[in-house]
Protein backbone atom coordinates (compact mmCIF):
# COMPACT_ATOMS: atom_id res chain seq x y z
CA UNK A 1 0.00 0.00 0.00
CA UNK A 2 1.26 3.48 -1.03
CA UNK A 3 1.87 5.97 1.81
CA UNK A 4 -0.70 8.28 -0.23
CA UNK A 5 -3.44 5.60 0.29
CA UNK A 6 -2.61 5.45 4.03
CA UNK A 7 -3.46 9.00 4.27
CA UNK A 8 -6.17 8.70 2.84
CA UNK A 9 -7.43 5.81 4.62
CA UNK A 10 -6.87 8.02 8.06
CA UNK A 11 -9.02 10.37 6.40
CA UNK A 12 -11.90 7.47 6.32
CA UNK A 13 -11.51 6.44 10.04
CA UNK A 14 -11.59 10.36 10.66
CA UNK A 15 -14.89 10.80 8.81
CA UNK A 16 -16.60 6.88 9.97
CA UNK A 17 -15.27 7.61 13.38
CA UNK A 18 -17.56 11.58 12.85
CA UNK A 19 -20.54 9.45 11.90
CA UNK A 20 -20.50 6.52 14.71
CA UNK A 21 -21.75 7.61 17.82
CA UNK A 22 -20.03 7.28 21.01
CA UNK A 23 -20.42 4.41 23.20
CA UNK A 24 -22.38 2.77 20.71
CA UNK A 25 -21.86 -1.03 19.19
CA UNK A 26 -20.13 -1.95 16.40
CA UNK A 27 -19.30 -4.51 14.32
CA UNK A 28 -16.27 -4.23 11.25
CA UNK A 29 -17.08 -6.12 8.61
CA UNK A 30 -13.43 -7.23 6.72
CA UNK A 31 -11.21 -5.46 9.88
CA UNK A 32 -8.09 -5.96 8.48
CA UNK A 33 -5.53 -5.65 11.22
CA UNK A 34 -8.09 -3.25 12.91
CA UNK A 35 -6.84 0.27 12.76
CA UNK A 36 -9.87 1.43 12.08
CA UNK A 37 -11.69 -0.73 14.93
CA UNK A 38 -9.18 0.75 17.57
CA UNK A 39 -9.70 4.03 16.43
CA UNK A 40 -13.07 4.03 17.50
CA UNK A 41 -12.70 1.74 20.79
CA UNK A 42 -10.26 4.23 21.59
CA UNK A 43 -11.81 7.80 20.66
CA UNK A 44 -15.46 6.71 20.37
CA UNK A 45 -15.30 3.82 23.51
CA UNK A 46 -17.32 1.70 20.71
CA UNK A 47 -17.74 -1.84 22.26
CA UNK A 48 -16.67 -3.24 18.71
CA UNK A 49 -15.93 -6.63 16.94
CA UNK A 50 -14.50 -7.65 13.71
CA UNK A 51 -14.99 -10.07 10.92
CA UNK A 52 -11.59 -11.02 9.47
CA UNK A 53 -10.78 -13.52 6.94
CA UNK A 54 -6.77 -13.05 7.04
CA UNK A 55 -4.88 -14.89 9.90
CA UNK A 56 -1.48 -12.77 10.19
CA UNK A 57 -4.54 -9.41 10.15
CA UNK A 58 -6.34 -11.56 13.03
CA UNK A 59 -3.46 -11.49 15.13
CA UNK A 60 -2.49 -8.01 14.79
CA UNK A 61 -6.53 -7.84 16.18
CA UNK A 62 -6.33 -9.27 18.62
CA UNK A 63 -2.66 -7.52 19.92
CA UNK A 64 -4.74 -4.33 19.63
CA UNK A 65 -7.14 -6.23 22.42
CA UNK A 66 -10.08 -6.71 19.80
CA UNK A 67 -11.88 -8.95 19.55
CA UNK A 68 -12.38 -10.09 16.21
CA UNK A 69 -13.45 -13.33 14.73
CA UNK A 70 -11.63 -14.94 11.52
CA UNK A 71 -14.16 -16.00 9.02
CA UNK A 72 -15.31 -14.68 5.50
CA UNK A 73 -18.57 -12.29 5.16
CA UNK A 74 -20.20 -13.87 2.81
CA UNK A 75 -20.76 -16.91 4.77
CA UNK A 76 -23.55 -14.95 6.15
CA UNK A 77 -24.07 -13.34 10.08
CA UNK A 78 -26.58 -15.55 10.70
CA UNK A 79 -25.02 -15.96 14.34
CA UNK A 80 -26.09 -11.95 15.28
CA UNK A 81 -29.64 -12.06 16.64
CA UNK A 82 -31.12 -8.76 14.52
CA UNK A 83 -30.35 -5.64 15.49
CA UNK A 84 -27.48 -6.72 17.64
CA UNK A 85 -25.35 -3.79 16.27
CA UNK A 86 -25.86 0.04 16.51
CA UNK A 87 -23.37 0.33 13.68
CA UNK A 88 -22.01 -2.45 11.02
CA UNK A 89 -19.18 -0.92 9.04
CA UNK A 90 -18.00 -2.51 5.81
CA UNK A 91 -14.91 -0.06 4.86
CA UNK A 92 -13.40 -0.89 1.61
CA UNK A 93 -14.34 -4.45 1.56
CA UNK A 94 -18.14 -4.61 0.42
CA UNK A 95 -17.07 -4.68 -3.02
CA UNK A 96 -14.64 -7.44 -1.94
CA UNK A 97 -17.07 -10.45 -1.04
CA UNK A 98 -18.99 -12.14 -3.56
CA UNK A 99 -22.35 -11.04 -3.05
CA UNK A 100 -22.66 -7.94 -2.14
CA UNK A 101 -26.85 -7.56 -2.29
CA UNK A 102 -27.15 -10.56 0.30
CA UNK A 103 -24.15 -9.07 2.50
CA UNK A 104 -25.44 -5.54 2.54
CA UNK A 105 -29.11 -7.42 3.41
CA UNK A 106 -27.52 -9.36 6.19
CA UNK A 107 -25.47 -6.37 7.48
CA UNK A 108 -28.85 -4.01 7.69
CA UNK A 109 -30.48 -6.71 9.32
CA UNK A 110 -27.96 -7.15 11.90
CA UNK A 111 -27.35 -3.48 12.68
CA UNK A 112 -29.77 -0.05 13.02
CA UNK A 113 -27.33 1.59 10.62
CA UNK A 114 -24.93 0.39 7.98
CA UNK A 115 -21.77 2.32 6.97
CA UNK A 116 -20.37 1.58 3.60
CA UNK A 117 -17.29 2.83 2.05
CA UNK A 118 -16.12 1.99 -1.29
CA UNK A 119 -13.99 2.96 -4.03
CA UNK A 120 -15.54 5.69 -6.94
CA UNK A 121 -15.03 3.58 -9.84
CA UNK A 122 -16.21 6.43 -11.89
CA UNK A 123 -13.81 9.33 -10.85
CA UNK A 124 -12.41 11.60 -13.64
CA UNK A 125 -8.71 9.70 -13.39
CA UNK A 126 -10.66 6.16 -13.94
CA UNK A 127 -13.03 8.17 -16.86
CA UNK A 128 -9.47 9.42 -18.36
CA UNK A 129 -7.82 6.42 -18.46
CA UNK A 130 -10.41 4.23 -20.26
CA UNK A 131 -11.34 6.70 -23.15
CA UNK A 132 -7.37 7.59 -23.39
CA UNK A 133 -5.47 4.87 -22.57
CA UNK A 134 -7.89 2.16 -23.19
CA UNK A 135 -6.52 0.38 -19.71
CA UNK A 136 -8.81 -0.70 -16.73
CA UNK A 137 -8.09 2.43 -14.75
CA UNK A 138 -5.56 2.25 -11.79
CA UNK A 139 -6.27 5.37 -9.37
CA UNK A 140 -5.31 6.24 -5.88
CA UNK A 141 -8.68 4.00 -4.95
CA UNK A 142 -8.43 1.32 -7.12
CA UNK A 143 -4.49 0.76 -7.22
CA UNK A 144 -4.41 -2.75 -8.35
CA UNK A 145 -4.17 -4.19 -11.49
CA UNK A 146 -6.62 -6.56 -13.07
CA UNK A 147 -4.68 -9.42 -12.59
CA UNK A 148 -4.14 -9.07 -8.62
CA UNK A 149 -6.64 -6.99 -6.91
CA UNK A 150 -9.18 -8.17 -4.15
CA UNK A 151 -11.91 -6.30 -5.64
CA UNK A 152 -14.40 -8.50 -7.51
CA UNK A 153 -16.99 -5.76 -7.76
CA UNK A 154 -16.99 -1.99 -9.55
CA UNK A 155 -19.36 0.37 -9.20
CA UNK A 156 -19.80 4.31 -9.20
CA UNK A 157 -21.44 6.25 -6.49
CA UNK A 158 -24.47 6.79 -8.89
CA UNK A 159 -24.51 3.16 -9.11
CA UNK A 160 -25.00 2.61 -5.34
CA UNK A 161 -27.54 5.34 -4.78
CA UNK A 162 -29.47 3.27 -7.51
CA UNK A 163 -29.02 0.21 -5.91
CA UNK A 164 -30.25 2.00 -2.45
CA UNK A 165 -33.69 3.29 -4.33
CA UNK A 166 -33.95 0.11 -5.85
CA UNK A 167 -34.34 -1.74 -2.58
CA UNK A 168 -35.62 0.57 -0.71
CA UNK A 169 -33.06 1.46 1.46
CA UNK A 170 -32.55 4.82 3.45
CA UNK A 171 -29.95 7.03 2.65
CA UNK A 172 -29.02 8.50 5.69
CA UNK A 173 -25.44 10.48 5.71
CA UNK A 174 -23.25 10.23 2.54
CA UNK A 175 -19.69 11.40 2.26
CA UNK A 176 -17.03 11.85 -0.36
CA UNK A 177 -13.68 11.76 -0.15
CA UNK A 178 -10.69 12.82 -2.32
CA UNK A 179 -7.20 11.88 -1.17
CA UNK A 180 -7.28 14.21 1.02
CA UNK A 181 -10.13 16.29 1.34
CA UNK A 182 -14.03 16.20 1.86
CA UNK A 183 -15.46 16.16 -2.11
CA UNK A 184 -19.06 18.61 -2.31
CA UNK A 185 -19.65 19.22 -5.91
CA UNK A 186 -19.83 16.34 -8.19
CA UNK A 187 -18.86 13.49 -6.65
CA UNK A 188 -19.42 10.89 -9.13
CA UNK A 189 -16.45 12.03 -11.34
CA UNK A 190 -14.22 14.10 -8.24
CA UNK A 191 -14.48 11.72 -5.10
CA UNK A 192 -12.01 8.85 -4.89
CA UNK A 193 -13.86 7.24 -1.99
CA UNK A 194 -17.52 7.58 -0.77
CA UNK A 195 -18.72 7.01 2.69
CA UNK A 196 -22.53 6.18 3.69
CA UNK A 197 -24.58 5.89 5.91
CA UNK A 198 -27.93 3.14 5.35
CA UNK A 199 -30.10 2.19 7.03
CA UNK A 200 -33.70 0.36 6.19
CA UNK B 1 17.44 -19.13 24.02
CA UNK B 2 19.43 -20.45 27.58
CA UNK B 3 17.06 -20.50 30.22
CA UNK B 4 16.98 -21.11 33.83
CA UNK B 5 15.07 -24.57 34.51
CA UNK B 6 12.44 -24.04 36.88
CA UNK B 7 11.86 -26.58 39.11
CA UNK B 8 8.42 -27.79 40.54
CA UNK B 9 6.74 -30.06 42.65
CA UNK B 10 3.45 -32.07 42.66
CA UNK B 11 1.00 -31.43 45.23
CA UNK B 12 -2.24 -33.39 46.76
CA UNK B 13 -5.57 -31.38 47.79
CA UNK B 14 -7.44 -34.06 49.93
CA UNK B 15 -11.07 -33.29 50.17
CA UNK B 16 -11.70 -33.10 54.02
CA UNK B 17 -12.83 -36.38 56.31
CA UNK B 18 -16.69 -36.58 56.27
CA UNK B 19 -16.92 -34.63 52.93
CA UNK B 20 -18.92 -36.46 49.97
CA UNK B 21 -18.25 -35.46 46.77
CA UNK B 22 -21.20 -36.45 44.39
CA UNK B 23 -21.17 -36.92 40.83
CA UNK B 24 -23.27 -36.58 37.52
CA UNK B 25 -24.38 -40.01 37.96
CA UNK B 26 -25.44 -39.54 41.42
CA UNK B 27 -22.64 -41.77 42.70
CA UNK B 28 -20.73 -40.86 45.62
CA UNK B 29 -17.21 -40.53 46.17
CA UNK B 30 -16.08 -40.66 50.07
CA UNK B 31 -12.86 -39.85 49.55
CA UNK B 32 -11.28 -37.62 46.51
CA UNK B 33 -7.69 -36.96 46.30
CA UNK B 34 -6.35 -34.51 43.32
CA UNK B 35 -2.75 -34.09 42.24
CA UNK B 36 -1.91 -30.46 41.12
CA UNK B 37 1.02 -28.18 40.47
CA UNK B 38 0.84 -24.42 40.60
CA UNK B 39 3.58 -21.73 38.59
CA UNK B 40 4.21 -18.34 39.30
CA UNK B 41 2.35 -16.83 42.18
CA UNK B 42 -1.07 -15.56 43.36
CA UNK B 43 -1.08 -12.05 43.66
CA UNK B 44 -2.92 -10.15 46.82
CA UNK B 45 -6.28 -9.59 45.06
CA UNK B 46 -6.16 -12.99 43.93
CA UNK B 47 -7.04 -11.92 40.09
CA UNK B 48 -4.42 -13.60 38.48
CA UNK B 49 -5.05 -17.23 38.29
CA UNK B 50 -5.21 -19.29 35.62
CA UNK B 51 -6.84 -22.93 35.19
CA UNK B 52 -5.15 -25.50 32.93
CA UNK B 53 -6.70 -28.06 31.77
CA UNK B 54 -5.24 -31.22 29.82
CA UNK B 55 -6.24 -33.24 27.65
CA UNK B 56 -6.61 -37.65 27.73
CA UNK B 57 -3.33 -38.46 28.48
CA UNK B 58 -2.21 -35.30 29.87
CA UNK B 59 -1.28 -34.95 33.82
CA UNK B 60 -0.55 -31.80 36.66
CA UNK B 61 2.73 -31.86 35.61
CA UNK B 62 2.20 -28.83 32.77
CA UNK B 63 5.32 -26.99 33.12
CA UNK B 64 8.62 -26.40 34.84
CA UNK B 65 10.99 -29.64 35.63
CA UNK B 66 10.61 -32.28 37.98
CA UNK B 67 14.06 -33.10 39.93
CA UNK B 68 16.29 -35.47 37.87
CA UNK B 69 13.81 -35.10 35.12
CA UNK B 70 14.99 -34.31 31.27
CA UNK B 71 12.00 -33.50 29.76
CA UNK B 72 9.53 -30.28 31.03
CA UNK B 73 6.13 -30.54 31.75
CA UNK B 74 3.36 -31.00 28.95
CA UNK B 75 2.52 -27.51 27.41
CA UNK B 76 6.21 -25.80 28.82
CA UNK B 77 6.46 -24.25 25.45
CA UNK B 78 3.64 -22.33 26.69
CA UNK B 79 3.62 -21.57 30.63
CA UNK B 80 6.45 -20.20 32.23
CA UNK B 81 8.45 -16.30 33.13
CA UNK B 82 7.70 -14.48 29.70
CA UNK B 83 5.26 -16.90 27.97
CA UNK B 84 2.00 -16.80 26.75
CA UNK B 85 0.74 -17.90 30.31
CA UNK B 86 4.06 -15.56 31.87
CA UNK B 87 4.32 -16.94 35.42
CA UNK B 88 5.82 -13.57 36.33
CA UNK B 89 2.28 -11.98 36.00
CA UNK B 90 -0.06 -15.40 36.43
CA UNK B 91 -0.82 -17.58 38.84
CA UNK B 92 -1.16 -21.02 36.75
CA UNK B 93 -2.72 -23.91 38.15
CA UNK B 94 -2.80 -27.97 36.34
CA UNK B 95 -4.43 -30.50 38.01
CA UNK B 96 -4.74 -33.95 36.98
CA UNK B 97 -8.53 -34.97 36.22
CA UNK B 98 -10.44 -36.98 37.94
CA UNK B 99 -10.60 -40.70 36.95
CA UNK B 100 -7.12 -39.82 35.81
CA UNK B 101 -3.95 -42.42 36.69
CA UNK B 102 -1.50 -39.30 37.41
CA UNK B 103 -2.34 -38.65 41.34
CA UNK B 104 -5.84 -37.62 41.49
CA UNK B 105 -8.49 -40.37 42.54
CA UNK B 106 -9.25 -43.01 39.75
CA UNK B 107 -9.82 -46.73 38.62
CA UNK B 108 -6.24 -47.29 39.84
CA UNK B 109 -6.78 -45.49 43.58
CA UNK B 110 -8.19 -47.46 46.57
CA UNK B 111 -11.43 -48.39 47.17
CA UNK B 112 -11.33 -47.21 51.43
CA UNK B 113 -14.55 -49.41 51.19
CA UNK B 114 -12.62 -52.69 49.81
CA UNK B 115 -8.89 -51.83 50.78
CA UNK B 116 -8.30 -52.72 47.00
CA UNK B 117 -7.79 -51.16 43.55
CA UNK B 118 -11.02 -49.62 42.62
CA UNK B 119 -10.91 -51.00 39.02
CA UNK B 120 -14.17 -51.14 37.25
CA UNK B 121 -15.78 -50.07 40.44
CA UNK B 122 -14.57 -46.55 40.62
CA UNK B 123 -18.05 -44.77 39.12
CA UNK B 124 -18.15 -43.33 35.71
CA UNK B 125 -17.05 -39.64 35.95
CA UNK B 126 -18.58 -36.77 33.27
CA UNK B 127 -16.19 -33.23 32.07
CA UNK B 128 -18.87 -31.82 34.40
CA UNK B 129 -17.70 -34.21 37.11
CA UNK B 130 -13.65 -33.12 36.64
CA UNK B 131 -15.21 -29.74 36.52
CA UNK B 132 -16.63 -29.72 40.13
CA UNK B 133 -13.52 -31.97 41.16
CA UNK B 134 -11.04 -28.92 39.51
CA UNK B 135 -13.43 -26.61 42.03
CA UNK B 136 -13.09 -28.32 45.14
CA UNK B 137 -9.29 -27.18 44.43
CA UNK B 138 -9.94 -23.51 43.73
CA UNK B 139 -11.77 -22.95 46.27
CA UNK B 140 -9.20 -25.75 48.51
CA UNK B 141 -6.85 -22.08 47.34
CA UNK B 142 -9.28 -19.96 48.22
CA UNK B 143 -9.47 -18.35 44.74
CA UNK B 144 -13.32 -17.38 43.94
CA UNK B 145 -12.62 -16.04 40.40
CA UNK B 146 -10.20 -17.68 37.98
CA UNK B 147 -8.80 -15.11 35.28
CA UNK B 148 -8.78 -17.93 32.73
CA UNK B 149 -9.61 -21.66 32.27
CA UNK B 150 -7.88 -22.62 29.26
CA UNK B 151 -7.20 -26.41 27.20
CA UNK B 152 -7.23 -28.24 24.56
CA UNK B 153 -9.04 -30.62 23.25
CA UNK B 154 -10.71 -32.80 26.21
CA UNK B 155 -8.88 -29.91 27.82
CA UNK B 156 -11.30 -27.63 25.77
CA UNK B 157 -14.22 -29.28 26.81
CA UNK B 158 -13.36 -28.82 30.83
CA UNK B 159 -12.92 -24.77 30.03
CA UNK B 160 -16.16 -24.33 28.33
CA UNK B 161 -17.85 -26.60 31.26
CA UNK B 162 -16.30 -23.92 33.46
CA UNK B 163 -17.82 -21.59 32.12
CA UNK B 164 -21.52 -22.99 32.07
CA UNK B 165 -21.20 -24.58 35.46
CA UNK B 166 -19.42 -21.69 37.04
CA UNK B 167 -19.93 -18.40 34.79
CA UNK B 168 -19.66 -15.86 37.50
CA UNK B 169 -16.11 -17.10 38.28
CA UNK B 170 -14.81 -17.52 34.99
CA UNK B 171 -13.53 -13.94 33.30
CA UNK B 172 -12.68 -15.58 30.14
CA UNK B 173 -12.26 -19.18 28.13
CA UNK B 174 -10.23 -20.10 25.76
CA UNK B 175 -10.95 -23.74 24.72
CA UNK B 176 -8.18 -24.99 22.06
CA UNK B 177 -9.39 -27.91 19.25
CA UNK B 178 -12.20 -28.70 20.93
CA UNK B 179 -15.58 -29.52 20.66
CA UNK B 180 -18.87 -28.50 21.97
CA UNK B 181 -20.11 -32.62 21.53
CA UNK B 182 -18.47 -35.74 20.90
CA UNK B 183 -19.40 -36.65 17.27
CA UNK B 184 -20.23 -40.06 15.86
CA UNK B 185 -16.75 -39.91 14.41
CA UNK B 186 -15.00 -39.26 17.35
CA UNK B 187 -17.30 -41.71 20.12
CA UNK B 188 -16.47 -44.28 17.14
CA UNK B 189 -12.95 -43.56 17.77
CA UNK B 190 -13.21 -43.95 21.45
CA UNK B 191 -15.39 -47.33 20.92
CA UNK B 192 -12.22 -49.07 19.31
CA UNK B 193 -9.58 -48.03 21.68
CA UNK B 194 -12.11 -49.40 24.42
CA UNK B 195 -12.21 -52.19 22.64
CA UNK B 196 -8.81 -52.94 21.88
CA UNK B 197 -8.07 -53.16 25.76
CA UNK B 198 -10.90 -54.77 26.63
CA UNK B 199 -10.32 -57.60 24.03
CA UNK B 200 -7.19 -58.00 25.84
CA UNK B 201 -7.47 -61.18 28.18
CA UNK B 202 -5.02 -59.40 30.52
CA UNK B 203 -7.81 -56.72 30.93
CA UNK B 204 -9.67 -59.10 33.31
CA UNK B 205 -12.91 -57.19 33.18
CA UNK B 206 -10.79 -54.26 34.56
CA UNK B 207 -9.10 -56.37 37.63
CA UNK B 208 -5.68 -56.68 36.58
CA UNK B 209 -3.60 -54.17 39.61
CA UNK B 210 -1.96 -57.19 40.85
CA UNK B 211 -1.14 -59.02 38.02
CA UNK B 212 -0.02 -58.27 33.96
CA UNK B 213 -1.55 -55.45 32.58
CA UNK B 214 -3.31 -54.93 29.14
CA UNK B 215 -0.07 -53.61 27.66
CA UNK B 216 -1.21 -54.92 23.89
CA UNK B 217 -4.43 -53.12 24.03
CA UNK B 218 -3.37 -50.23 25.72
CA UNK B 219 -0.98 -49.77 23.21
CA UNK B 220 -3.37 -50.35 20.17
CA UNK B 221 -5.55 -47.73 21.79
CA UNK B 222 -2.46 -45.21 21.64
CA UNK B 223 -1.69 -46.40 18.44
CA UNK B 224 -5.02 -45.24 17.13
CA UNK B 225 -5.55 -42.75 19.51
CA UNK B 226 -2.10 -41.22 17.33
CA UNK B 227 -3.20 -42.15 14.09
CA UNK B 228 -6.17 -39.39 14.67
CA UNK B 229 -4.01 -36.97 16.06
CA UNK B 230 -2.19 -36.28 13.24
CA UNK B 231 -2.89 -35.53 9.56
CA UNK B 232 -2.65 -37.12 6.05
CA UNK B 233 0.43 -34.90 5.50
CA UNK B 234 1.95 -34.50 8.40
CA UNK B 235 2.13 -38.45 8.65
CA UNK B 236 2.97 -38.11 4.82
CA UNK B 237 5.78 -35.61 5.75
CA UNK B 238 7.60 -37.28 8.79
CA UNK B 239 7.38 -41.01 7.42
CA UNK B 240 6.00 -41.46 3.89
CA UNK B 241 6.50 -44.94 3.22
CA UNK B 242 9.72 -44.94 4.23
CA UNK B 243 11.63 -48.16 5.24
CA UNK B 244 12.81 -48.97 8.30
CA UNK B 245 15.50 -51.57 6.35
CA UNK B 246 17.01 -51.01 2.90
CA UNK B 247 14.24 -53.37 1.16
CA UNK B 248 11.01 -55.31 1.89
CA UNK B 249 11.59 -58.10 4.06
CA UNK B 250 8.20 -60.44 2.99
CA UNK B 251 7.96 -60.82 6.27
CA UNK B 252 5.02 -59.35 9.06
CA UNK B 253 7.52 -57.59 11.44
CA UNK B 254 7.73 -53.91 11.70
CA UNK B 255 9.19 -53.10 8.25
CA UNK B 256 7.63 -49.22 7.69
CA UNK B 257 8.50 -46.04 9.85
CA UNK B 258 5.58 -45.42 10.52
CA UNK B 259 5.10 -48.63 12.11
CA UNK B 260 7.27 -48.15 14.32
CA UNK B 261 6.88 -45.16 15.70
CA UNK B 262 2.95 -45.98 16.20
CA UNK B 263 4.62 -49.11 18.23
CA UNK B 264 6.68 -47.24 19.80
CA UNK B 265 4.10 -44.61 20.75
CA UNK B 266 2.13 -47.60 22.19
CA UNK B 267 4.81 -49.49 23.94
CA UNK B 268 5.63 -45.83 25.85
CA UNK B 269 2.56 -45.41 26.63
CA UNK B 270 1.82 -48.29 28.65
CA UNK B 271 4.46 -47.35 31.18
CA UNK B 272 2.69 -44.47 32.16
CA UNK B 273 -0.77 -45.00 32.05
CA UNK B 274 -3.75 -46.87 33.30
CA UNK B 275 -6.16 -49.00 30.90
CA UNK B 276 -9.08 -48.53 33.06
CA UNK B 277 -8.18 -44.80 33.18
CA UNK B 278 -8.55 -44.53 29.11
CA UNK B 279 -11.71 -46.18 28.98
CA UNK B 280 -13.03 -43.74 32.03
CA UNK B 281 -11.66 -40.95 30.29
CA UNK B 282 -12.96 -41.64 27.01
CA UNK B 283 -16.01 -42.58 28.24
CA UNK B 284 -16.22 -39.03 29.59
CA UNK B 285 -15.50 -37.65 26.14
CA UNK B 286 -18.03 -39.47 24.52
CA UNK B 287 -20.71 -38.50 26.88
CA UNK B 288 -20.05 -34.96 26.37
CA UNK B 289 -22.75 -32.71 24.72
CA UNK B 290 -23.23 -29.01 25.92
CA UNK B 291 -26.33 -28.92 23.83
CA UNK B 292 -30.17 -28.21 25.74
CA UNK B 293 -32.72 -29.37 23.93
CA UNK B 294 -30.60 -29.88 20.80
CA UNK B 295 -29.34 -26.10 20.92
CA UNK B 296 -26.16 -25.53 21.95
CA UNK B 297 -27.15 -21.62 22.15
CA UNK B 298 -29.33 -22.79 25.12
CA UNK B 299 -25.98 -23.82 27.08
CA UNK B 300 -24.21 -20.37 27.02
CA UNK B 301 -27.32 -18.42 28.29
CA UNK B 302 -26.08 -18.22 31.79
CA UNK B 303 -22.92 -16.58 30.74
CA UNK B 304 -22.60 -12.59 31.51
CA UNK B 305 -19.16 -11.21 31.12
CA UNK B 306 -17.13 -14.04 30.46
CA UNK B 307 -15.15 -13.62 27.49
CA UNK B 308 -14.06 -15.93 24.79
CA UNK B 309 -11.12 -16.69 22.55
CA UNK B 310 -11.79 -20.05 20.66
CA UNK B 311 -8.90 -21.49 18.94
CA UNK B 312 -8.80 -24.27 15.98
CA UNK B 313 -6.41 -25.70 13.75
CA UNK B 314 -7.20 -26.12 9.53
CA UNK B 315 -6.29 -29.85 9.16
CA UNK B 316 -7.60 -30.98 12.62
CA UNK B 317 -9.71 -33.61 11.15
CA UNK B 318 -10.44 -35.11 14.72
CA UNK B 319 -11.58 -32.04 16.52
CA UNK B 320 -12.19 -30.11 12.76
CA UNK B 321 -12.83 -26.38 13.22
CA UNK B 322 -16.54 -26.60 12.17
CA UNK B 323 -16.93 -27.64 15.91
CA UNK B 324 -15.04 -24.53 17.13
CA UNK B 325 -17.30 -22.02 14.36
CA UNK B 326 -20.48 -23.92 16.02
CA UNK B 327 -19.15 -22.71 19.34
CA UNK B 328 -18.07 -19.44 18.10
CA UNK B 329 -21.87 -18.92 16.42
CA UNK B 330 -23.37 -20.17 19.65
CA UNK B 331 -21.51 -17.16 21.93
CA UNK B 332 -22.54 -14.80 19.15
CA UNK B 333 -25.82 -15.11 19.25
CA UNK B 334 -25.74 -14.67 22.98
CA UNK B 335 -24.09 -11.44 22.75
CA UNK B 336 -21.11 -12.63 24.52
CA UNK B 337 -17.42 -11.25 23.64
CA UNK B 338 -15.26 -13.88 21.37
CA UNK B 339 -12.36 -13.87 19.44
CA UNK B 340 -12.18 -17.10 17.14
CA UNK B 341 -8.87 -17.86 15.08
CA UNK B 342 -8.50 -20.96 12.81
CA UNK B 343 -4.63 -21.36 13.03
CA UNK B 344 -3.54 -22.87 9.63
CA UNK B 345 -1.21 -25.55 10.23
CA UNK B 346 0.19 -29.12 8.80
CA UNK B 347 -0.05 -30.85 12.76
CA UNK B 348 -3.93 -32.36 12.36
CA UNK B 349 -4.96 -32.32 16.17
CA UNK B 350 -1.41 -32.74 17.01
CA UNK B 351 -1.09 -28.90 16.69
CA UNK B 352 -2.38 -27.67 19.92
CA UNK B 353 1.10 -29.48 21.39
CA UNK B 354 3.09 -27.96 18.63
CA UNK B 355 2.03 -24.57 17.29
CA UNK B 356 2.43 -22.61 20.36
CA UNK B 357 4.37 -19.72 18.54
CA UNK B 358 0.92 -19.43 17.01
CA UNK B 359 -0.95 -19.81 20.10
CA UNK B 360 1.27 -17.70 22.14
CA UNK B 361 0.43 -14.57 19.82
CA UNK B 362 -3.17 -15.20 20.48
CA UNK B 363 -3.39 -16.28 24.15
CA UNK B 364 -1.01 -13.91 25.56
CA UNK B 365 -2.33 -10.73 24.26
CA UNK B 366 -6.08 -11.72 24.84
CA UNK B 367 -4.80 -12.44 28.31
CA UNK B 368 -3.56 -9.13 28.95
CA UNK B 369 -6.47 -7.08 27.49
CA UNK B 370 -8.54 -9.31 30.01
CA UNK B 371 -6.42 -9.03 32.85
CA UNK B 372 -6.58 -4.96 32.62
CA UNK B 373 -10.01 -4.69 31.75
CA UNK B 374 -10.91 -7.25 35.06
CA UNK B 375 -8.47 -4.90 36.70
CA UNK B 376 -10.26 -1.76 35.89
CA UNK B 377 -13.38 -3.63 37.11
CA UNK B 378 -12.22 -3.99 40.46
Amino acid sequence: MTGKKKEELRLDHKVIGDLVEAGSMVLDLGCGDGDLLQYLVENKEVRGSGVEINEEAIYMCVEKGLSVSHGDIDSGLKEYPDKLFDYVIFNQTMQQVYKPKEAIAEALRVGRKVIIGFPNFCHIKARLQIFFTGHVPITPSLPYTWYDTPNLHFLSIKDFKEFCAEQAINIEKKVFLSEERIVRFFPNIFALNAIYQISK
Amino acid sequence: MSEKKEFVETKYYIMPKGEKFILESGAKLSELKIAYETYGKLNRDKTNAVLICHALSGDAHAAGYHSGDKKPGWWDDMIGPGKAFDTDKYFVICSNILGGCKGTSGPNSINPATGKHYGLSFPIVSIKDMVDAQKKLIDHLKIDNLLSVCGGSMGGMQALQWAISYPDNVVSCIPIASSYKHSAQQIAFDEVGRQAIMADPAWNGGDYYDKDHPSAGLAVARMIGHITYMSDKSMEHKFGRILKKKELGYEFTSEFEVEGYLRYRGDSFVKRFDANSYLYITKAMDYFDLQQDKKLYNAFKGIKSTRFLVIAFSSDWLYPSAQSKEIVKALKMNGIDVTYCEVSSDYGHDAFLLEFAEESKLIRHFLDKTFKKADKKT
